[in-house]
């Protein structure tokens, strides 16, 4: 293990946080708010640490896929406890552990929330809260390599450590021009869906936090009914377009970028991924038909909410709590599914379910013909062994953890319905649940120790468990 | 550039390397998902499995917009057969490496009618590379610039020399030869000296000087330089035959050890002047049978490397011959240059290096571009050789008032056939050629000098 160099990057990062603290800061600025000072603080503490940190490059260039992924996880728990300290120090949130619930539900693009009254928070705390979702979506230590001189064997290890997907690949043959090219992406979807918003007359600081929350498919709402308050179709109906955009894998638009449309269409994984979103969305319409005025109204929100879960983003226009049973657990399985790898969604992938399904079949295919060989395929071409292998250990670790996690907060003797949601909706990184915890409920209730767990959980769904596994494995700390 | 390489082999990797160094884009493709993938988590470069020939995989490569395509395979065939379909796909320069001696023998002819900018033969290019050493023997690497004007040579200062604790500035004072010291080695260290440097007995030292002034300096510094008259090789295969051609038409007396019956025949079919010994060659009674003890040069170059380390050092407990010995496998360089081996020979790192040469040579053929590179040392040392072109901020001001990098050294000027070697007061011209000695790695125009 070689610390010094994952240290350095540390440092990297925390420079980082520090300069995207201005956006927060200034708009405190803007609206005249008094809080803006300790935006100011943490990031006089952030650049300082950083500073010493980045001082000096470590002579020691070593890095294998082992730092790679301590590095990142690592990185997103820095970047948390920083991000923490604004809504702590100046009191918007009283507890610590909650003011770090909210940032990590703010960093992994959760968006669940232990605040009772999202209303009373200041601009700039909705600001950076809402930016938190931006930054984490595409992944901090991926804007790094974008921005930053480094050259040398690091950039693809941390980029696969961080990046979600079964596997990650590159579009170009540089790490670097890669990263540039999947924020200039997220940045451009970003900008243009604060400009679809504005034309329906959103005011800029509302279209700003929800296409942070859009883009980065957190979920945070500034206002108490998420989605619902703004009652107009439109702003809904382009947030819904958005939400199902950003679950896209980025290789389909670079794909695009590059005028190869017929390769982009064929994306197995997006096809797929609109297949069962429209499927949803229709059984959805017409199971819960009776609480709409009508056929579009329920077509609208009943899309509206399988965008926002399939993603794993977490807004709502209506109370889906209410809803039937049916449409429900049609939402809570698409908890599990998830959007596409190498978008900015949680979840398990439709990729890895699309590998998990195609090799439950040909086990059985072979045990009709024992004999038979087949491989698995997606994006028509042959998965290699080790991608499926590392997929099924993957189901596998994700269920224990689930599982551990479901029987940790049980102690708080909720009912059963609001601790499974609670866990999927935070392990999944979407944000409400059902119940207790549905989109007009929240997180405060549980107490301090389920909070750490489901922190926790969060952080292992967005970096997909392994990172954070390997920083528990002794192993990982030998001096080799 | 956007740069194609077909085979992840120890050429294909070490050039993704060093020219990912450089700032180009670069694909590299392998049937091996192994070679495939170990070369894309030490580079930062795009992989893809598949077989290089195949149109179909070159164009997912994006061999219609690539400027280059390198097929360095083992197979020569298919390294000529993914030129030519580069070269219907697209419109990027080829270069193959191509190692077959029936092939090398009308290889003008293949790399006409293919189109080939370049066809490599590694095997060949150590020959050349070794016969030059047999010709003075006393140095472990010879290097040529400005077409043989001048000359950079690397020899171990031997104990006793005057060179032993002088220092690089009183060279010109107390030997009066114009030579320039423009590399040393010290362990696994290099440095490019500057004035004040002390150097010591065992010190690699790279020595920049015109062809007749060398032979005079190295007279005086104390190494002995005689011309090799007789040479043993052990091991009949390529780079033997390649040397033993190009040394038919000199005086030195050839012997070559192979195991193999048939390999033998041929050779002595092909090689009428030389003596084929049949018989194994780490058989120590057959070698000082053969005169291992009376021989002025033995050159190690059988198929194994270990073998081949073994011969050296086995010869040089018999006898004061120059040891050349062939070693293939790049990967322990720093063990392999802690031994008494002579000159060491890897015919994969020469294929490299004619290839980078000849990519940053068409980097940008108008600037001040790279004309030719020379690996000075394993770990770092390059000599380079610039045209200067007319963008060259630095021309016309004499070099001490120029901010040059650190480690890097105007070595020679070469302005219309005359060799200056630069002191302060001289200058930089457009016209000019320059050779610059630095261990800064990337250096592709003339101006990267500048600080």
């Amino acid at each position: 293990m070689n610390l010094a160099i994952v240290v350095y990057f540390l440092g990297w990062i925390m420079n980082l946080e520090a300069l995207l603290m201005a956006l927060p800061l200034v708009t405190g600025l803007i609206y005249r708010e008094a809080d803006w000072v300790y935006f100011g603080y943490v990031m006089l503490a952030l650049a300082t640490v950083g500073y010493l940190c980045t001082r000096k490059k470590p002579k020691n260039e070593l890095f294998f896929a082992k730092e790679g992924f301590v590095c990142v996880s690592l990185g997103w728990v820095i970047l948390s406890f920083f991000g923490s300290l604004p809504f702590y120090l100046s009191g918007a949130i009283g507890d610590f552990e909650d003011a770090m619930f909210e940032i990590i539900s703010g960093f992994t693009t959760t968006g669940a929330s232990v605040l009772a009254d999202v209303e009373a928070l200041s601009h700039s705390m909705l600001m950076w809260r809402s930016f938190t979702h931006w930054i984490g979506g595409m992944g901090v230590l991926v804007f790094i390599l974008a921005i930053m001189p480094l050259a040398g064997s690091y950039n693809m290890h941390i980029m696969r450590a961080e990046s979600p997907g079964p596997s990650v690949g590159k579009l170009v043959p540089r790490v670097k021009t890669t990263a540039k090219l999947l924020y200039i992406i997220y940045f451009s979807m970003t900008v243009a869906e604060v400009i679809a918003l504005l034309i329906g007359g959103m005011p800029l600081f509302d279209a700003m936090c929800a296409s942070f929350g859009t883009a980065g498919t957190g979920g945070f709402g500034i206002k108490a009914l998420s989605m619902g308050y703004y009652d107009s179709a439109y702003l809904q109906g382009v947030v819904s377009v958005f939400m199902l955009l950003f679950g896209v894998n980025f290789n389909v638009y670079y794909l695009f970028l590059i005028r190869k449309p017929k390769d982009a269409l064929r994306c197995e994984e997006a096809r797929v991924y609109f297949a069962i979103v429209a499927a949803s969305t229709a059984l959805i319409a017409w199971n819960a038909r009776h609480f709409f005025a009508g056929a579009w109204p329920a077509l609208h929100h009943a899309l509206f909410q399988v965008a926002s879960i399939i993603t794993t983003t977490g807004y709502s226009t209506v109370d889906f709590n209410l809803w039937p049973q049916f449409s429900k657990m049609i939402l809570v399985a698409l908890m599990f599914v998830g959007a596409c790898a190498g978008s900015t969604g949680g979840g398990m992938k439709v990729s890895r379910i699309l590998i998990g399904v195609k090799s439950v079949y040909n086990e059985l295919a072979s045990l009709v013909h024992p004999r038979s060989v087949k491989v698995v395929k997606l994006e028509h071409k042959a998965v290699e062994a080790t991608v499926v292998r590392s997929v099924n250990a993957y189901f596998v670790v994700y269920f224990i953890i689930f599982a551990v996690s479901l029987l940790l907060i049980s102690l708080d003797d909720f009912d059963f319905t609001t601790n499974f949601t609670a866990i999927s909706a935070t392990f999944n990184n979407i944000g409400p649940g059902l119940s207790m915890v549905g989109p007009m409920g929240s997180f405060g209730s549980f107490s301090p120790f389920s909070k750490v767990v489901m922190m926790f959980d969060m952080l292992a769904g967005r970096l997909e468990i392994f990172p954070m596994i390997l920083l528990f494995l002794p192993s990982t700390w030998k001096k080799s | 550039m956007k740069i194609i390489i077909v085979g992840c082999g120890k050429v294909g990797m070490t050039l993704a390397a060093e020219l990912n160094k450089d700032g180009h884009d670069i694909t590299v493709i392998d049937k091996n998902p192994y070679a495939v993938t170990a070369t894309t988590n030490n580079v930062d470069v795009l992989g893809l499995v598949g077989n290089g020939a195949v149109y179909n995989v070159q164009i997912e490569a994006g061999v219609a917009g690539a400027d280059l395509l390198i097929a360095c395979t083992d197979s020569d065939e298919l390294n000529m057969l993914c030129c030519l379909i580069a070269k219907k796909a697209g419109d990027a320069r080829t270069i193959a490496r191509i190692r077959d001696p029936e092939y090398s023998s009308e290889i003008r002819y293949i790399r006409d009618e293919l189109n080939l900018s370049m066809a490599i033969n590694p095997e060949q290019a150590a020959a050349g590379e070794i016969a030059q050493l047999l010709r003075f023997p006393s140095a472990i690497k010879i290097d040529t610039f400005t077409r043989g004007r001048v000359e950079i040579m690397k020899f171990i200062v031997p104990e006793g020399s005057v060179l032993n604790d002088m220092r690089v500035q009183e060279v010109f004072s107390r030997l009066g030869r114009k030579v320039l010291i423009c590399a040393l080695e010290r362990g696994e260290d290099v440095l490019i000296p500057s004035g004040p440097t002390f150097m010591r007995a065992g010190d690699k030292l790279s020595v920049l000087a015109q062809p007749g002034e060398s032979m005079e300096f190295f007279r005086q510094v104390g190494i002995e330089n005689n011309a090799v008259k007789t040479v043993l090789m052990v091991g009949g295969g390529k780079i033997t035959y390649y040397l033993a051609k190009m040394l038919e038409e000199t005086h030195i007396k050839i012997k070559i050890i192979e195991e193999n019956a048939d390999r033998c025949n041929f050779l002595s079919d092909a090689l009428p002047k030389a003596m084929i010994i049949h018989g194994d060659g780490s058989s120590q009674e057959l070698l000082l049978e053969e005169g291992i003890r009376q021989v002025e040069a033995f050159a190690a170059l059988t198929g194994f490397d270990e073998e081949n380390i073994m011969l050296s050092l086995y010869a040089a407990t018999q006898s004061k011959a120059k040891l050349i010995t062939k070693v293939n496998r790049i990967a322990f360089d720093n063990v392999v240059n802690a031994l008494k081996l002579g000159s060491v020979i890897h015919p994969k790192r020469i294929c490299a290096d004619m290839i980078l040469q000849y990519v940053r040579a068409m980097q940008n053929a108008s600037g001040s571009n790279v004309k030719t590179l020379y690996k000075l040392t394993d770990n770092g040392g390059e000599a380079l050789e610039f045209n200067v072109g007319k963008d060259f901020p630095g021309a016309g001001i004499p070099l001490e008032k120029l901010r040059l990098k650190n480690n890097l050294l105007v070595a020679s000027i070469n302005r219309k056939g005359k060799i200056i070697t630069p002191s302060g007061k001289d200058t930089i011209e457009e016209g000019d050629t320059a050779i610059i000695v630095t261990t800064n790695a990337g250096l592709l125009d003339l101006k990267d000098i500048l600080a």
